[in-house]
């Protein structure tokens, strides 16, 4: 409490000067107001407002914000007692920590009513965080793949089938990419705002070890980390600047690239003859993947929770999430067909997001859940053990058990269990 | 009596503003920076030195400050020197050399960014020259020292022009019958401008080491626009643990540590180049 009441004027502040609600508020008060960290970047957002909320009979504002942005406004509305947003979207984890601080109002009320769109009963069990209520509605779903370019295609080793690589496959082709051509083309998003740690956690980690946090510093997580950094070889030196694939693929500074479909759709939207879309590689363990939920909260004592809701319901009918999909490259959360005419990018993008789903190794891993507020600090002992790996040289070994006391510290800190692919746990998670 | 209180009356609104702005969340971070989850004490400062990139902060952020400051002190104090010696256009080159003034420094990041990266001008450039064979990439984790010149380069070209400012303004109170003086008993140039000139600029160069030592441990806009997180100084650390980390005590911590290196340097200057009561004007 203490600390928190020290924080309420400075981050109000630094809310008020980031974002400028204040302003907001009084210009647009009849307004409700949207809170997203979803759907940020401009282009995503001028669809949002133009495009998915054109037929909502409702008056809205959409006020999207890059994730960590968002959570120091929100947090700041709530401390400085001035609220202003009334929905929230927001991707599981920064909800999560959102629902920690206390920011988000139980949506179990909503649930009920909109019981008949058929929300996927895994996306609705994760949008309780962990606790007995609804937290979130699912909104949109999303995953990560690969997409290359078709020059590279020539270099795919022989006999690799491209829907279902190895990660030894991928260093072959990005070896043989660099023999050829003299240059290191395969790209990682390992920027400031890149998604980077979601590889290590969702699919580098689960495909060699099968876990995250158990087997965090295992034999087979050694050997997935000393394999990494033989292909990191053949990975453009750029990648620490890169944030979004589809830059990097549309300049051909990257020919063989990951990243989440949202930051690789326009590549493909643009230039769909020029690229090929496919399934993450896959380990010993399986083909690691991970999916990416979305979902809505309402804000605690919204100034207009009803409108909220009314949103909530416009977002999840079949039409609504099929124009979304079509827009943003984000799926439905609810029983809803993608139509036949999809464009020839989207098309592609679905195809691996399919093959992801249903290769025979598929293995999903979850998004990190119950990790609070902790969300960032866990992240962070991913990119670090990368960087000490990869980028320094450090001895695998000694790293891991480093970072894996980091990891355990967190995961006490923050009283949370094991999720998937980690077996079930009773109580905190513990890394072996 | 209305007098009296009509000075304080005038200041009061800058008082305010200042405090409120300024000196509240100043206390306020102090106290951040050493509160911890039990109680108070230097945990967030273990943390910020336990890190694995404070090491790599520390020494980007003297580096840079040790490299930066005194050359953009020595080109600032040649162009003010220079410019004595023009007549007609004096103006004109002085404005023309306070442009970079107008640009936030984001801006200037980010411009030096697009002539400096792999695909940029720089590199188009020597391409097409037929100077090397494919774009070069200078501004990765891979070649640190074309890195850190690249954001010294671009801080240089940024904020050299407000050095030559203040000194241009010290060098016009500098009267000129004292060189003119010198000169007749046969002094050289040189010797006129490191015994004359210089020593008379003192309270000028001082500002001006201050200003920009103080800004330079603050460099953030220009480091990020370049470096990214290859090129990690004490502010973008902060700041990365402020948004990505969303631990608001560390980043404390690491302002803390900025604002007292800020004091030391500005104390430093203070005494290093202190003009004696006797030779003030």
């Amino acid at each position: 409490m203490n600390r928190r009441s020290t924080l309420r004027l400075g981050t109000a502040l630094l809310a008020a000067a980031l974002a400028g609600p204040p302003l907001v508020s009084s210009a647009l008060a009849a307004d409700m107001i949207f809170s997203s960290g979803a759907l940020a970047p401009v282009q995503e957002a001028q669809k949002m407002r133009t495009v998915i909320l054109k037929d909502y009979k409702g008056k809205v504002t959409f006020l999207p914000d890059e994730p960590p942005a968002l959570l120091t406004r929100l947090k700041a509305e709530m401390q400085g007692g001035a609220r202003v947003t009334s929905l929230i979207g927001g991707n599981d984890g920064d909800l999560a920590v959102l629902a920690a601080g206390g920011v988000l109002a139980p949506v179990d009320d909503v649930a009920a009513s909109l019981a008949s769109r058929g929300f996927a009963p895994d996306l609705l069990a994760m949008g309780k965080l962990g606790t007995d209520k609804q937290m979130y509605i699912p909104w949109m779903q999303a995953t990560y793949f690969m997409v290359a370019n078709r020059k590279a295609l020539p270099y795919l080793p022989a006999g690799a089938d491209i829907n279902a690589l190895t990660f030894e496959q991928l260093r072959a082709w990005g070896e043989a990419a660099q023999k050829a051509t003299g240059k290191r083309v395969v790209g990682f998003p390992a920027g400031p705002n890149g998604l980077m740690h979601r590889f290590f956690q969702g699919f580098l980690l689960p495909s060699y070890t099968g876990g995250v946090v158990t087997t965090f510093k295992s034999a087979e997580a050694e050997k997935a980390w000393t394999e990494f950094a033989a292909l990191w070889k053949t990975v453009t030196p750029n990648s620490t600047s890169i944030n979004f694939m589809q830059e990097s693929l549309l300049s051909e500074d990257v020919w063989i690239g990951f990243d989440h479909v949202a930051r690789l759709l326009n590549a493909l939207e643009q230039k769909p003859n020029d690229f090929v879309a496919f399934p993450a590689p896959s380990g010993p363990k399986g083909r690691g993947w991970m999916p990416v939920v979305v979902g809505l909260g309402i804000m605690k004592d919204a100034p207009d929770a009803a409108g909220a809701k009314d949103l909530i319901s416009y977002l999840t009918t079949d039409t609504t999430q099929l124009v979304t999909a079509r827009e943003v490259g984000f799926f439905p959360t609810v029983r809803a067909t993608l139509p036949p005419d999809l464009s020839p990018g989207l098309k592609m993008a679905v195809a691996a997001i399919q093959g992801t789903g249903q290769a025979k190794d598929s293995l999903a891993a979850m998004l990190p859940s119950g990790l609070g507020a902790k969300g960032g600090e866990f992240n962070k002992a991913f990119l670090d053990t990368f960087q000490r790996i990869v980028l320094r040289g450090e001895p695998v070994k000694d790293v891991l058990a480093r970072q894996g006391e980091t990891v355990q510290r967190i995961m006490t800190e923050a009283n949370a269990p094991c999720w998937k692919p980690d077996p079930a746990s009773t109580g905190v998670c513990q890394v072996k | 009596m209305r007098g009296r209180a009509l000075p304080y009356l005038l200041v009061a609104p800058a008082v305010i503003f200042l405090t409120v702005l300024f000196f509240v969340p100043l206390v306020q971070t102090i106290a951040l920076a050493f509160q911890t989850s039990n109680g108070t004490g230097f945990g967030n400062f273990v943390r910020m030195a336990d890190d694995l990139n404070f090491h790599d902060a520390v020494v980007n952020t003297f580096r840079f400050v040790g490299l930066a400051v005194p050359l953009q002190l020595a080109a600032a104090m040649g162009m003010a020197m220079m410019l004595r010696h023009l007549g007609r256009g004096r103006d004109m080159v002085l404005w023309i050399w306070t442009i970079p003034l107008g640009l936030s420094d984001l801006a200037a990041g980010l411009i030096w960014l697009a002539m400096l990266n792999d695909r940029g001008y720089l590199a188009s450039l020597l391409f097409h020259l037929g100077l090397v064979a494919e774009p070069q990439s200078w501004l990765t984790y891979e070649t640190p020292i074309a890195l850190f010149v690249a954001v010294v380069i671009a801080e240089f070209w940024r904020a050299t022009a407000i050095v030559v400012v203040i000194l241009v303004a010290g060098l016009q109170l500098v009267p000129k019958e004292y060189a003119e003086a010198a000169s007749v008993f046969g002094a050289s140039p040189w010797r006129i401008f490191t015994r004359i000139t210089l020593p008379l600029m003192k309270p000028s160069i001082q500002s001006a080491l201050i200003l920009r030592t103080v800004l330079a441990f603050e460099a953030f806009a220009v480091v990020i626009a370049i470096g990214g997180r290859n090129f990690p100084v004490l502010v973008s650390e902060a700041y990365n643990w402020q948004n990505f980390n969303q631990e608001p005590a560390v980043a404390a911590a690491y302002a803390v540590v900025v604002m007292v290196l800020s004091l030391v340097a500005t104390v430093v200057w203070l005494r290093v180049l202190r003009t004696p009561e006797e030779q003030r004007a």
